[in-house]
């Protein structure tokens, strides 16, 4: 009985001695230091709007986002090193894999973090419905109208029309992934519309080559990399104007023009001469997908500006390294080039200075300028320095952004969950592994919310 | 027991078919605690494999060309990672430890209860408590977020107010209560086929309840309480979920939310999953393996009748 | 060093406190009248499981069956049995009540019946120790590691590093379509569930750890006394199992056949990192999670967990029938 009798003698011991405070104790840990005394930290940020008087010594932000990535968190801790010198803030950076459920669990819990970092314009709207985010002050307002490229400021706009996301990363997603020495080999020219890039397609279907791959695995989110691919080609055989119709649902889901667009991505990613397998598209991880292309056993990859970091260690980039990207050409030359997109909006829960000042700096060309440089991040600002971006690869993107002459935000994360985050997703998985176009956008349209 | 006596004697045929049938049973079970562990052997290959083999051709290669490595290793573990392993491996300690000693207590008290407690609607209770069992996970954490942080409104009336504790001990109360029916229901079954013989003997000296569960219950059942701690450990350490939600991220967070992270935003480095699954895993393993001995011992209902 | 004397001091400081609370309002309750010690008492000993279980599950529960009537489609509030009726009429989601099913018929049963086999076997064998070892190593690893292991079995093409596909192409005369060429996209194919069963593989291995270490201590529970006297009467081993052994452990095997049977009903992290419930793999669970967490739809996700609720009912009645005759069987 040895056993029990020291546990309750423990117990009676903490109990009578420590008790309560100790547990005070272990709360208390965290508890701010002494505030320093009021000085000038340098030249002002954000335009003027940000004194640095050390105002925020011992306030605490944290920005909850779902770059979790050991080199965005360091990239990131550099950006905002200017704000916390000038503020005296600390901020937090809270990084999580799967960003919508612990959200959606902080926000109904009572426990929501100061700054969110929505990657998705149509859950920062579904958020800001049920009235946990705050609307954004004038000013900010009217930086994203003026400095930022067109389309920013409604992105961040929710169904009220007032605004509560501030834009302030942005990627590109309407690339393709070659190898400049195997295009060089063969004799294959970067196409400038969608006539030559089905020609080159079918030159190298006929030189005994695999053009495309791709993959579109990626666990619970699986089908993405698809609805990225539709959307491109929505921007292509359709209008921005018919596009925008079709993220908010003024023309329906199965709509013939949303047909052809399907359709057209089938020509190429269900089409066996061009990609091999067609099936074993939906089992690839999408990490994987383009890797072939080092071995010569494909030739293209159409996938984002991030796709940069799935190049296995020690690859080269550009014209004379092992991969290079293009530009997914119009449908005709002479065409206006639509750039597809998506980024991160930055949005408040609470209306402390400190909070708002956090996405001021973050939506500033400041944060722009340092996260370019340290980070090799785009802003959607029109005012930051692309060329202080460290990588020429980078610099080549941005400069793709730049002479876009219309940018369109992923459509997917636009829509409502239950289509963007759901049936589209699973709709063009089935798809690609045999389903038919119809009862895809069938299902999809049936699954759209009525409200 | 008579049910039980077998008369008669077997003839040497059948018994020839017995010692075979054993024989038989017995390479079945090499051969199959073999393939249970080809999987994990072909993880622990992988994962001293370099990055771009991984992704291109099979584990079993190695064997032809043994490219070896311990940059997945080093990756997850080393200083570059930007994982503070040792402060994640401690979180996850002062997490787990506790959550598993608390639920099984408690467990044990309510075994007690609901098996030498006389009340009303007790085995319904019980049954009521084992349901519970299938409750997702996923669907308590808002509640009880919302007793932690905001407490519980009826409109404007506040029935409970904010039940502010550190971070730490919201932690163990989430496991402690997502935990519950199943100790109860492993640690019950145990408890209650106690010899009633025992207890009613104890009572006759005139033991008050708490004794005869500190003198009476709690030692017979110490192997089943510390089989049942295993796996209720197991369970702990291996979530990162709850953990997580919890505990608010940021330093607070168990070692294997910090380990499903090295993948980068975007999984792009997939391959150092491997490495992680195995350090994550080192811990749960090393303590089956000490209390292993325990099994043995026995664990559920019968091993003290007789 | 004082970090780790910190994360020692915090634990006994919590146990402590307590462990020390609970005893003295034990202490309170030995000087309260007679005619309610008896129930104080009571409370004290169930007070902090009830109290546990209500706030995590029971109010949880409540606040699901609640939610599974609102409706998330069509801004009415209240939207009555919708979210049922749209449950049992949509292909996906009767996809995955059928899926379950199968998971909850097979997860449960196998695990149970090889663990049972294992622990038979091997007790007293050569080796005992390591073969039980071996099949227990699954259930230490975290599901983040099970998705990962088992993608190196499963993986088709185009990089083919599944194990799988190599052992079926080494295999002479295995039919060509079924992986004999080496080129089967397992996860995808889906004649006769082929793919559901293999993610069923996947708890299964999980599971059959925990089913054996539970029913070889069980096996090692029956009194030897039991087994020499029918040994001496002739009985051949296998008869002794069969007669003696199994009824004794009869507790145990429903025990883990419950648990396995609600893990399979349970089971959403399997599927997530491995199809993502696409090429109808999907579970009710899994389900649950995406339209919970993803796609917003917090109406159908609760009443897809209420019907899992719905599903485990028979299994805990079962159970709680069986222990009872169980019991009643070897205490007579």
């Amino acid at each position: 009985m040895k056993f029990s009798k020291t546990i309750a003698l423990c117990a009676a011991f903490a109990v009578v001695a420590t008790g309560p405070a100790a547990l005070g104790a272990a709360k208390g840990k965290g508890k701010t230091k002494t505030t320093k005394a009021a000085v000038s930290n340098g030249p002002a940020l954000a335009g003027g709007k940000i004194a640095c008087t050390n105002q925020y010594a011992g306030k605490k932000v944290t920005i909850f986002s779902p770059n979790d990535s050991k080199e965005d968190i360091a990239a990131f801790t550099f950006a905002w090193a200017p704000y916390e010198k000038c503020t005296g803030i600390k901020l937090n950076w809270e990084a999580t894999k799967t960003f919508e459920a612990d959200v959606k669990l902080r926000l109904a819990g009572g426990n929501a973090p100061g700054v969110i970092d929505f990657p998705q314009p149509g859950l920062m709207a579904t958020t800001a419905k049920t009235g946990k985010l705050i609307e954004l002050p004038a000013d900010i307002k009217a930086d994203l109208s003026k400095n930022f490229l067109p389309g920013w400021l409604g992105y961040g706009t929710a169904a009220d029309g007032k605004v509560y996301g501030a834009a302030y990363q942005q990627n590109f997603k309407s690339f393709v992934w070659y190898s400049p020495k195997a295009f060089a080999a063969k004799g294959y020219a970067i196409p400038k519309s969608l006539a030559e890039l089905t020609a080159l397609s079918d030159k190298i279907v006929a030189d005994g080559g695999t053009p495309w791959c791709a993959g579109i695995e990626s666990g619970a989110a699986t089908g993405w990399v698809l609805t990225d691919w539709i959307e491109d080609m929505m921007l292509r055989t359709t209008t921005p104007a018919v596009y925008d119709d079709w993220v908010n649902h003024r023309i329906p889901f199965n709509d013939p023009r949303v047909k052809v667009a399907v359709d057209a991505v089938g020509a190429i990613l269900k089409n066996e001469k061009y990609v091999g397998n067609v099936k074993a598209i939906a089992t690839t991880k999408f990490q994987d997908g383009g890797l072939p292309i080092l071995d010569n056993k494909c030739y293209m990859h159409r996938q984002a500006n991030f796709y940069k970091s799935f190049w296995p260690a020690g690859t080269t980039f550009g014209e004379t390294g092992n991969v290079n990207f293009f530009y997914l050409p119009m449908a005709k030359a002479t065409d206006p080039k639509v750039m597809l997109g998506g980024g991160d909006l930055a949005a408040a829960t609470n209306n402390k200075p400190e909070t708002i000042d956090t996405i001021r700096y973050l939506a500033s060309v400041d944060f722009a300028n340092t996260d370019a440089k340290n980070a090799s991040k785009f802003s959607p600002r029109t005012d930051y320095d692309t060329t202080l971006l460290p990588d020429k690869l980078d610099q080549a993107f941005a400069n793709a952004g730049k002479t876009a002459d219309i940018f369109r935000f992923d459509a997917s994360d636009q829509m409502p969950g239950a289509v963007g985050s759901g049936s589209f997703w699973h709709e063009a998985t089935a798809w690609i592994v045999g389903g038919s176009t119809d009862d895809m956008l069938n299902n999809i349209e049936k699954s759209w919310p009525k409200n | 027991m008579t049910s039980t006596t077998i008369t008669g004697h077997e003839p040497l045929g059948r018994k020839l078919v017995t010692v075979l049938g054993t024989r038989a049973g017995r390479t079945f079970v090499w051969l199959l605690a073999i393939l249970w562990t080809v999987p994990t052997f072909g993880l622990l290959i992988t994962s001293i494999r370099p990055e771009h083999e991984i992704k291109t051709s099979g584990w079993w290669t190695w064997f032809k060309h043994p490219q070896s490595t311990f940059d997945n290793y080093f990756s997850v573990l080393g200083k570059r990672s930007g994982i503070e392993l040792g402060k994640y491996f401690l979180n996850s300690v002062r997490i787990a430890v506790p959550a598993t000693l608390f639920s099984v207590l408690i467990a044990a008290l309510a075994s007690y209860a609901f098996s030498w407690m006389t009340f009303k609607g007790r085995d319904w209770l019980y049954v009521g408590v084992i349901a519970l069992l299938v409750v997702p996970l996923q669907m308590g954490i808002i509640p009880l977020l919302r007793l932690f942080n905001v407490g519980v409104h009826l409109g404007s009336v506040t029935l409970i107010p904010a039940v502010h504790v550190p971070a730490l001990v919201q932690v163990w109360i989430a496991h402690a209560c997502f935990g519950m029916p199943f100790c109860l229901f492993i640690l019950k079954n145990f408890v209650s086929s106690l010899p009633s013989e025992l207890i009613e003997a104890a009572k006759v000296d005139g033991a008050g309840h708490m004794t005869i569960f500190r003198r009476v219950v709690l030692p017979l059942s110490l192997a089943s309480i510390a089989s049942l701690g295993i796996f209720q450990f197991l369970f702990i350490w291996n979530d990162f979920f709850v953990g997580k939600i919890f505990a608010g991220g940021g330093g607070k967070a168990p070692i294997t939310a910090k380990l499903v992270e090295v993948s980068g935003n975007r999984g792009q480095a997939w391959h150092l999953l491997t490495a992680a699954a195995f350090i994550s895993a080192a811990v749960p393993l090393a303590v089956f393996f000490s209390l292993q001995r325990y099994f043995v011992k026995g664990l559920l209902a019968g091993s003290v009748k007789g | 060093m004082g970090d780790v004397f910190g994360a020692i001091a915090t634990i006994v400081l919590g146990l402590g406190v307590f462990v020390g609370g609970l005893l003295l309002i034990y202490a309170g309750t030995t000087v309260v009248p007679k005619r309610f010690r008896e129930r104080s008492q009571i409370a004290v000993f169930l007070g902090p499981a009830l109290i546990l279980i209500v706030i995590g599950l029971v109010v949880p529960a409540l606040r699901t069956i609640w939610l599974s009537l609102l409706s998330d489609r069509d801004g009415s509030p209240f939207g009555g049995l919708t979210n049922y009726k749209f449950m049992f009429t949509d292909h996906n989601e009767r996809i995955a009540i059928l899926n379950s099913m199968l998971w909850v018929l097979l997860g449960g049963t196998v695990s149970t019946a090889l663990g049972l086999t294992i622990a038979r076997f091997a007790d007293g064998a050569k080796g005992e120790a390591v073969a039980k070892s071996l099949v227990f190593i699954p259930g230490a690893l975290s599901l983040a590691g099970a998705g990962i292991i088992w993608k190196f079995v499963y993986d088709g093409p185009p990089f083919n590093y599944g194990l799988l596909n190599a052992v079926t192409k080494a295999i002479p005369g295995w039919p060509k379509g079924f992986g004999g060429d080496g080129q089967r996209i397992w996860l995808l194919e889906h004649p006769a569930q082929m793919n559901t069963f293999l993610l069923i593989v996947i708890l299964i291995w999980v599971q059959t750890g925990f089913a054996t270490v539970v029913l070889s201590a069980a096996i090692k529970g029956v009194p030897e006394s039991l087994e020499e006297a029918a040994t001496v009467d002739g009985a051949t081993k296998r008869q002794v199992f069969y007669r003696i052994t199994l009824p004794y452990i009869r507790p145990a095997l429903l025990t883990v056949m419950t648990t396995g049977t609600i893990a399979s009903l349970k089971a959403f992290d399997i599927v997530q990192a491995t199809t993502g419930g696409n090429f109808n793999t999907s579970t009710i669970a899994n389900e649950m999670y995406s339209k919970f967490f993803l796609e917003g739809r917090d109406g159908l996700a609760s009443a897809l967990a209420v019907m899992l609720f719905i599903l485990v009912i028979p299994v805990v009645v079962l159970n709680q029938r069986g222990q009872k005759r169980a019991q009643q069987m070897v205490g007579a």
